[in-house]
């Protein structure tokens, strides 16, 4: 590199990453049910809700493939994008349309993807791309039973772990799972802000049974969320760095086509996005891919503590899980038994402090989950002073659901 | 005069790249690279509005040396990741470079479909008949009988004629030359970019390298004159006789037609839309 560029590039202005935070501005398609019941409150379907939050998120660009239990999804969006003037495609494959939507992404779009497993596990190489390159995309993947095609229609959560490590390389994740119809609104947009924010792939992982699922939503509450987007640059060309960094590891980003003109590559690369083999600058490529979410461990997780003041026993569970072991909580209570819930909202980065602080409190903890035991490792990680004995499982992978009886019947077994 | 191009070609590039370039001596890569920018120089189109996009290979390494909107993406995706690009800023011109594995083995897919929905991409497909970054294993572009790493006894699988893939596929425009070729590969850059529609050049050449050796081809010298003796123009085809035109790489257009256009399809889409919505 010419020293009369790195002279001028050190004159750069130290610019302070401000996130925008906008309300939503287009009348959304949430404003236009509004107007169109009387009543406010709507029945709505989870990949409904996915689908509008991601409009009113300010989405303008899907790629896809079908595939069940998501395929809704893509279907109001090949409704309702073209309407917004924005771009619906349907790709020949998964790999396809992760790589186009980071593709639209880098030339400035807000753009998302859905699917379920065997497209997940496709999408995975793309993903890591997302991750290594800090391109904003969305990944919404409701997951069926596995493995391979399994069950296509039957709720399973066996991609808890696919969805941080399935990529290959070592990345941080940023991974979203709602429990209910509204909660897939809200995070939906959360997701997308996110992924704006820190330059990254965010997932959504969603229960077959909530993507599917009608509830009764009342609009008004759901128009109040936030949309983000991404900081762009207000430095000449000359002295934007794709990569540069502040003290919080959030970085301006230009699209193709705004006279940057900077390069892109999925190799390692330095602060330019040039590829490079040096240790040092190796290394600090990984650190900032690592520190943008350790450094912000407060903005990106999310739990719901419900009924922990005085439990003796806490479940520990996401998703439709959670619904199943909150009813079991208001059965407990009504019997005497101090039973709580901690529920994330995020599980990537996984919540260690609230966990931590679980295990402290409780006498025994309960983690069900529809697969053979992938939360529970994460747990058992963090139990320090008690013995991993006080940490239950209970799994299902059956295709079916854990019923709050089920969780009941093991809190009973442990008391 | 002769010193112009040269000095348009050192205009393209980037100075903050840290060269040299990856490329072995007598690759015809950085031949390849010099007509591509002599191409899109003469046209009249700022360098703001151009994308290179390229998957993973030798040839894919050509973006980072360019002063363009660039783009490295991942092996065999390009066009994926192009068409994400074009349909969200259908004004930028994206050029796709890429290798014969990468576009048409793992990459396949992509290539046919974009092909068929006639997205105006002009896809450069540097055809070296092997896998190079890779050292040298079989493509499906290594010719039946040809050695390869990977085909240590001779291939025995035929290959793939690209042209005719991409014209079976739909491209509404489609030309053949060789890196020897130098201001046939520059015509048939711009007239690519100024294609509307999905565009696929192909062109054939040389890895001295790695299929030179391992085939004997005596050397780069030996294979660029190759290329010269080895080829010849669609206008001569008919004019020889069978067993002339036996083996011979064919040079040229072969095929040109203005066909609707994807993003202008979906222009229309949108627009169609938007008067329903106003008579609703
Ligand atoms: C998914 C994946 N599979 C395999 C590879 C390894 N790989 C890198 S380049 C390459 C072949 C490149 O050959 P070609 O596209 O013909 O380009 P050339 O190097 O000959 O220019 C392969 C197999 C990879 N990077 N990614
Ligand atoms: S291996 Fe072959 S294709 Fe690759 S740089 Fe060397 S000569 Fe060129």
């Amino acid at each position: 590199m010419p020293k009369a560029k790195l002279e001028s590039q050190k004159k750069a202005p130290k610019t302070k990453a401000k996130v925008a935070e906008v309300e939503v501005k287009v009348p959304g398609p949430l404003e236009e049910l509004e107007q169109k019941h009387e009543r406010k409150n709507v029945l709505m379907q989870g990949n409904e809700a996915v689908a509008y939050g991601a409009l009113d998120a300010g989405c303008n660009f899907f790629a896809g493939y079908p595939i069940t239990p998501s395929t809704e999804i893509a279907e109001i969006l090949a409704r309702e994008l073209p309407k917004r003037g924005g771009t619906f495609i349907q790709m020949e494959d998964e790999i396809a349309s992760i790589c186009a939507i980071a593709g639209a992404s880098l030339a400035g779009a807000k753009a998302l993807t859905a699917t379920s497993g065997p497209g997940f596990s496709l999408m995975q190489e793309g993903i890591g791309f997302a991750k290594i390159t800090e391109t904003p995309c969305v990944v919404v993947n409701v997951q069926r039973a596995g493995p391979s095609t399994g069950m296509p229609t039957s709720p399973s959560q066996g991609d808890i772990m696919q969805a941080r490590w399935g990529s290959h390389g070592d990345s941080p994740a940023i991974v979203l799972y709602p429990d209910s119809v509204k909660e897939s609104y809200e995070l939906t947009i959360r997701a997308i802000n996110l992924s704006e924010k820190y330059r990254t792939c965010v997932v959504l992982l969603l229960d077959e049974v909530i993507g599917h699922m009608r509830e009764s939503v009342l609009l008004p509450d759901l128009r109040k969320t936030r949309v983000i987007s991404r900081i762009k640059p207000n430095v000449p060309p000359h002295w934007y760095k794709h990569y540069d960094k502040d003290q919080k590891y959030l970085s301006p980003l230009a699209s193709y086509g705004e006279g940057y003109r900077f390069h892109v590559t999925s190799l390692t690369h330095d602060a330019l996005g040039f590829p490079t083999n040096k240790a040092a600058e190796a290394a600090e490529m990984m650190a900032r891919l690592r520190r943008k979410i350790t450094y912000n461990i407060r903005d990106l997780v999310q739990i719901e503590s419900h009924q922990m003041e005085d439990a003796k026993i806490a479940i520990f569970a996401a998703g439709i899980t959670a619904r199943s072991a909150k009813a079991a909580v208001a059965i407990a209570r009504s019997e005497g038994i101090k039973l709580g819930l901690l529920r994330p909202l995020t599980i990537w980065p996984f919540p260690d402090e609230a966990v931590r602080k679980m295990l402290q409190d409780v006498e025994a903890v309960i983690v069900p989950e529809l697969n053979q035991g992938q939360f529970i490792r994460e747990i058992k990680r963090l139990t320090r002073d008690k013995s991993e004995g006080n940490v239950v499982g209970l799994t299902k992978v059956n295709g079916q659901m854990l019923t709050p009886n089920d969780i009941l019947r093991k809190v009973k077994e442990v008391m | 005069m002769a010193n112009i191009p040269q000095k348009v070609v050192h205009d393209y590039l980037r100075h903050d790249k840290k060269f040299p370039h990856v490329w072995c001596a007598g690759c015809s890569n950085g031949i390849v690279l010099g007509s591509i920018i002599r191409g899109v120089a003469s046209l009249d189109i700022h360098r703001d509005d151009i994308v290179m996009v390229s998957g993973i290979g030798c040839s894919s390494r050509m973006p980072v040396y360019v002063d363009f909107n660039t783009l490295h993406t991942l092996h065999g995706r390009a066009i994926a990741f192009a068409t994400g690009i074009k349909m969200h800023k259908p004004h930028l011109k994206v050029i796709v470079v890429t290798g014969d594995g990468d576009c048409t083995a793992i990459g396949g897919n992509h290539l046919i479909h974009a092909a068929r929905r006639n997205l105006d991409l002009t896809v450069i497909l540097i055809n070296n008949n092997i896998y190079g970054m890779t050292g040298g294993q079989a493509s499906p572009t290594t010719p039946h009988e040809a050695f390869a790493t990977t085909a240590p006894y001779g291939n025995i699988e035929p290959d793939f004629d690209i042209c005719q893939l991409a014209l079976g596929a739909g491209a509404t425009h489609v030309a053949r030359t060789t890196a020897f070729h130098t201001q046939e590969v520059q015509k048939m850059v711009s007239d690519a970019l100024t294609h509307p529609g999905f565009s696929l050049l192909e062109i054939v050449s040389a890895c001295p390298v790695i299929f030179g050796r391992l085939n004997k081809k005596g050397g780069p010298a030996q294979m660029m004159k190759d290329m010269r003796d080895n080829s010849i123009p669609l206008s001569a085809v008919d004019k020889l006789p069978p067993e002339k035109r036996e083996g011979k790489i064919i040079r040229g257009t072969l095929r040109k037609e203005i066909m609707p256009e994807y993003t202008e399809r979906y222009a229309d889409l949108v627009a169609r839309v938007a008067a329903m919505g106003e008579e609703a």
